[in-house]
């Protein structure tokens, strides 16, 4: 079972951020670098901000990351997290891959817990058929 | 590249000729004419403010995606010929004062002679903003983790904003509502102008998204305002005092993209910042001015945090010290450093996308606020903070 109910929202892909939906989808967490000059980018946008080039590689993130910074949410904006109420939505950072953040969850943990520093690893949660996201619990 | 960098931006030559507003209400509280008539009123009230027929209007701006066109309100006012229909790129607020840095480049360059700028959002006939919306752009990256609107986003920067800035505490983050509300209930216009709000009201209130309570965020309500914009040349000739436009401008720093209501992959220097240091320095030196030389000030406050970052960013306190600053008194009307949102702001009066902002800093320079700041010459106002573009106004009482 996932984390919030089913009708929460999914990604719906579109044509610059396809790449990294379908890395999910096979349970593999994926960031945009630039093909020419190596800058990494998120979220994904077709052109490179250092070179100008829209020659894409997707590089292997790793599944060590630390909370950037964090929210406990206790107000449901959406009734498919109302269940979930408190819950925590995070930034992570990759101390092993500078230069990109990702907004995921913090999950498996005391809200009351999470601090900024955190460090969280990665775990796929299954929202659909098809589809996996990443989110991140704490490293033990 | 080193031109670029080094522009500066000329002084405007405009001014503000006019302000109207509709009724302020919470959400759902304007049942008896649509978002969009009571827009087009707002923009009557402001022109026979002015002292201006509608018919000699040619320009109209807005900005945050504003679904009262331009074109139908051209129709519904009767303009006989449209120079200017103007949108600022962005949401949460961030061109408001675009919209008006914009009448003024049209006004100036002869684009346009008189352009109404105006925002109308009722959110009982649309969509309350406090809550999941479809549509939203790079909503993969935000909604399936249940980070759904602007509360939880700007939550995270401004909890990274004082885990760096261990001098801004809670209190502090109290202090910008309780100025609010306190300027509010002087204010008969203000939504929240009967209601009280105490510092054990503030604490025992629900969480929102930590660390913001409930009364850090703004309201979700209903109404419209608009401000007519004009030559200083033309100005001398209406029957309403003018506001001088000394300052107006809209932008952004590098790699912002949707800034906070996105992926927060801002540059590190940038992250707990309002998107506004480059913008804030362009301003005072349009002007002329520097941060000392303001006397009122209206700061976005979608979010009492973001205050915080805006008064430093802006050079009213030093990086870090916004706490101390606001923790000293420095808000409070009338005999603070510097007070802020003298109408009540978005926390208190109306959340108008930052317009009722503008309307409120014409007043000061009128010298007809609620709140009015004594002798007060000089007013900054902000559009959207943490946002991208952003955008800012100083605005000088006519000599």
């Amino acid at each position: 079972m996932s984390t919030f109910l089913p009708d929460m929202p999914v990604p719906v892909p579109t044509g610059d951020d396809r790449g990294f939906w379908l890395a999910c989808a096979e349970q593999r967490l994926v960031f945009q670098g630039c093909a020419e000059c190596s800058r990494l980018r998120h979220p994904p946008i077709p052109i490179c901000p250092s070179c100008r080039s829209s020659k894409v590689e997707w590089r292997a993130a790793p599944s060590d990351a630390e909370v950037y910074t964090f929210s406990v949410v206790h107000h449901a904006a959406h009734p498919a997290v109302t269940p979930n109420i408190p819950y925590v939505i995070a930034v992570v950072t990759f101390p092993q891959m500078p230069g990109v953040r990702l907004i995921s969850n913090i999950t498996d943990c005391d809200p009351r817990d999470v601090r900024i520093g955190m460090r969280v690893s990665l775990w796929w949660d299954r929202v659909s058929e098809t589809q996996y996201l990443p989110r991140f619990r704490p490293t033990p | 590249m080193a031109l670029l960098m080094r522009h500066a931006r000329r002084k405007p030559s405009c001014s503000i000729v006019g302000i109207g507003e509709s009724e302020y209400t919470r959400w759902g509280g304007i049942q008896d004419r649509s978002q969009f008539q009571v827009t087009a009123e707002a923009i009557l009230a402001a022109l026979a403010d002015a002292g201006i027929a509608p018919e000699e209007v040619d320009g109209l701006a807005s900005f945050a995606n504003d679904p009262n066109e331009a074109g139908l309100m051209q129709v519904a006012l009767g303009i006989p010929q449209l120079r200017l229909a103007a949108m600022v790129w962005g949401g949460g607020g961030g061109g408001t004062c675009g919209s008006v840095s914009m009448a003024c480049s049209a006004i100036e360059s002869g684009q346009a002679r008189v352009v109404v700028a105006y925002r109308g959002l009722c959110q009982g006939q649309t969509r309350r903003f406090g809550r999941f919306s479809t549509g939203r752009a790079l909503s993969n990256f935000t909604d399936p983790f249940g980070a759904f609107a602007p509360p939880q986003m700007i939550a995270m920067l401004v909890q990274r904003f004082m885990h760096l800035n261990p001098g801004v505490k809670p209190e502090h983050l109290a202090e910008v509502a309780l100025n609010a509300r306190a300027n509010a209930n002087r204010n008969p216009r203000a939504v929240m102008h009967s209601r009280t709000l105490t510092r054990e009201d503030y604490f025992a209130a629900r969480w929102i998204a930590e660390p913001l309570r409930l009364y850090d965020c703004c309201l979700e309500t209903d109404g419209a305002c608009a401000v007519v914009i004009t030559s200083r040349e033309q100005a001398r000739d209406l029957a309403s005092a003018p506001v001088d436009i000394l300052a107006a401008g809209h932008g952004s720093g590098p790699g912002w993209g949707l800034g906070a209501l996105s992926g927060h992959n801002m540059p590190e220097e940038d992250y707990a910042s309002t998107n506004s240091r480059r913008l804030a320095g362009e301003l005072f030196a349009q002007a002329g001015l520097t941060p000392e030389d303001i006397d009122v000030a209206q700061i976005y406050d979608h979010f009492s945090g973001m205050v915080l970052m805006g008064l430093e960013d802006y050079g009213f306190c030093k990086r870090g010290e916004s706490g101390e600053f606001v923790g000293s008194g420095a808000l409070r009307w009338p005999d603070g450093a510097l007070p802020i949102n003298t109408s009540g702001g978005q926390l208190s009066e109306a959340y108008l996308l930052g317009m009722n902002l503008v309307v409120e800093g014409v007043r000061q320079m009128r010298g007809t606020s609620t709140s009015q700041v004594a002798n007060a010459k000089t007013c900054l106002v902000t559009g959207g903070l943490g946002v991208s573009p952003t955008s800012g106004l100083i605005l000088g009482r006519a000599s």
